[in-house]
């Protein structure tokens, strides 16, 4: 019965037609191989050149008086002015940073928590995993917009607090993934074991399984840290930038990102210069954080 | 044995003490992190009502934007536009990419080279979006302007009907598609990632079984790993949709800010996010004009929100199994 059909199905029988469809598929397979390994080449081709550019241009930039001055208008047609740096930008980055840190990470550490150890599965544990992960991705610069209307309006001005807490806001749903995530991986007869010798959850979760994650837990920490280290666009709505050094959290201050955005675009070489610079410094930062996350975690697979 | 039997009822009502309150704390953070969405969209919308009042639904599809002092008139569509036109073709140059990347990550590079690439693709993502603007601006931007801009347009400028997509009267290079190309680089990490988690993900046997019947990569990909992965492939392109979608800083670099429709891919043109950064510092507390930007970023974040939101509902079928 079947033999009537077998033949229009299987051209293979013909030797002839089966080589040129081997050939035929190899040659899309080879095809695919190559198309494959370029794109690879090509995105790790964008890497080198982007960091190759920072490194070039960032030190020819670079000085030391890149750490010790303050914004300097230009000195494009007066060689005797002094040059500028980044004081300014580099003191308010870091002051801004570590305000953030400290408000967002025991917020997504807390909410880890819940979504791990309390929540697993429940309705209202869903809705805020739900939520957090579309504020990991959401963009960052409406959250500049959201605390411009509920810090910097009301206060009058910009200022270095209503950066640091747009980018407190940034920073949570970073630890809340990585707490959550690693919170998840410990055995539960962890937990038994503990809660078996007599001890409260809380005491559990506070004095053995966060010991337990830690290293996932930094990891995640360290993470936000990369990522409000070179965040611009919230900044530029709440604490704007300024050219000289400020530690008043009450009025605006400068940031390394946003002082590489002002001299990127003034046109002046010797003060793209200088952004290049601040380029180098925010890039390097942001790379190491990542790759000291990355062996940070790595113990634990 | 009777001191510990008196110990141990004060002691459990101590715990349960500690526990309630740390309980409560935990579920606080959580509700804290809905209502922080809930205040986010309320804010912006609110911001932006003066501007839905003043200008009413015509707002979405107005091509205006003119800041002049009693004829003010500000439109949403040239924004949005440029918004949905960058972030589509910023997909449509990272997909490709990104599968090959995750296909060579998964399938093709001998072991020792899978995780030095790998980590080397996951760096492009940390890169800060501020580097991928002056990198576009002053290494990308010009290769666009002197070989590639007049490339396509001396070529496909010349096609009857469509030419004009590629012939532009803007030479300056900073234009819808060098942010558009800008976007994909930065998109393809996150999306070649997504990749290559989903595809580590099919079970060796089924490949196996491929290969064992005489299927090429090529096959096993196109039959076995796409069909079994497909809803957290569209999952992984979405979420590189809703990057693209908000990016800011690297698209003010190189998309040239000019508020008014192109025609052309390589003409200036805006998004809602780089119009934010550049007027929304400049503009009068409380004018009409900072109430407009409010409200395109309220439709920014419905837009985001959506894409965002079906891209997790997607990934989560797979990755959360």
């Amino acid at each position: 019965m079947s033999t009537t059909t077998l033949p229009a199905l299987s051209p293979v029988k013909d030797p002839a037609v089966a080589a040129s469809l081997g050939r035929r598929r190899k040659r899309l397979d080879a095809l695919l191989r190559w198309f494959c390994i370029g794109a690879t080449a090509l995105a790790l081709l964008f890497l080198a050149s982007i960091l190759l550019t920072l490194i070039l241009r960032g030190l020819e930039g670079l000085h030391w008086t890149t750490f010790t001055r303050e914004f300097q208008p230009t000195t494009y047609g007066d060689p005797e002015a002094p040059t500028g740096g980044l004081l300014h930008a580099i003191i308010g980055s870091l002051i801004q940073t570590a305000i953030a840190t400290a408000v967002g990470t025991p917020i997504g550490l807390l909410v880890g928590t819940y979504l791990a150890e309390y929540a697993r599965g429940s309705l209202l544990g869903n809705a805020v995993r739900f939520v957090s992960d579309v504020l990991l991705s959401a963009p960052s610069i409406l959250i500049g917009l959201f605390i411009y209307q509920l810090v910097v309006l009301p206060m009058g001005g910009f200022s270095g607090i209503a950066g640091a807490l747009a980018l407190a806001i940034i920073v949570i749903p970073v630890v809340v993934r990585t707490t959550e995530d690693m919170l998840q991986l410990l055995p539960n007869t962890l937990r038994e074991a503990v809660v078996g010798l007599g001890a409260p959850k809380w005491k559990m979760i506070t004095l053995v399984a966060y010991r337990a994650a830690l290293p996932g837990i930094v990891t995640g920490i360290l993470l936000a840290v990369a990522r409000i280290a070179g965040e611009t666009a919230p900044l530029l709505l709440t604490s704007f930038g300024n050219s000289v050094l400020s530690t008043d959290l009450a009025r605006s201050m400068s940031s390394l990102p946003i002082a590489i955005y002002q001299q990127a675009n003034s046109g002046f070489p010797d003060l793209i210069a200088i952004a290049w610079a601040g380029a180098l410094i925010v890039t390097a930062g942001v790379l190491v954080l990542n790759i000291v996350a990355r062996f940070a975690v790595r113990p634990r697979g | 044995m009777s001191h510990a039997a008196l110990a141990a009822p004060s002691r459990r009502r101590a715990g349960d003490g500690g526990d309630r309150l740390f309980a409560g704390l935990c579920l606080g953070a959580g509700i804290l992190v809905l209502l922080l969405l809930g205040a986010i969209i309320l804010t912006l919308f609110i911001g932006g009502l003066p501007a839905f009042r003043a200008f009413g639904a015509g707002f979405l599809w107005s091509t205006a934007w003119s800041p002049v002092e009693g004829r003010e008139q500000y439109g949403a569509l040239v924004p949005i536009f440029g918004t949905v036109v960058s972030a589509v073709l910023a997909i449509l140059v990272a997909v490709p990419l990104a599968f090959g990347v995750a296909f060579f990550l998964t399938e093709l590079a001998p072991p020792w080279l899978r995780r030095p690439v790998g980590t080397a693709i996951e760096l492009l993502a940390a890169i800060p979006s501020i580097i991928y603007g002056m990198w576009g601006l002053f290494v990308l931007v010009p290769l666009v302007q002197q070989y590639i801009q007049l490339t396509i347009g001396d070529t496909l400028g010349a096609i009857p009907l469509v030419g004009f997509l590629f012939a532009s009267n803007s030479f300056a290079g900073t234009s819808l598609f060098s942010a558009a190309l800008v976007l994909a680089i930065m998109i393809l990490p996150f999306i070649a990632a997504t990749m290559r988690d989903v595809f580590g993900q099919v079970p060796a046997v089924y490949k196996e079984s491929a290969y064992g019947l005489g299927c090429t990569r090529w096959e096993v990909m196109r039959n076995v790993v796409l069909p079994y992965t497909r809803v957290s492939v569209v999952g992984g392109i979405m979420l590189g949709l809703g990057r693209a979608l908000g990016e800011t800083m690297a698209v003010t670099f190189v998309i040239g800010n000019a508020n008014r429709l192109p025609t052309s891919l390589f003409d200036p043109s805006t998004t809602i996010a780089s119009i934010v950064a550049m007027e929304f510092p400049e503009s009068l507390m409380g004018s009409l004009k900072q109430s407009s930007l409010l409200a395109l970023g309220f439709l920014l974040f419905v837009i985001s929100f959506i894409v965002l939101a079906i891209s997790r509902l997607l990934l989560r079928s797979r990755l959360k199994g």
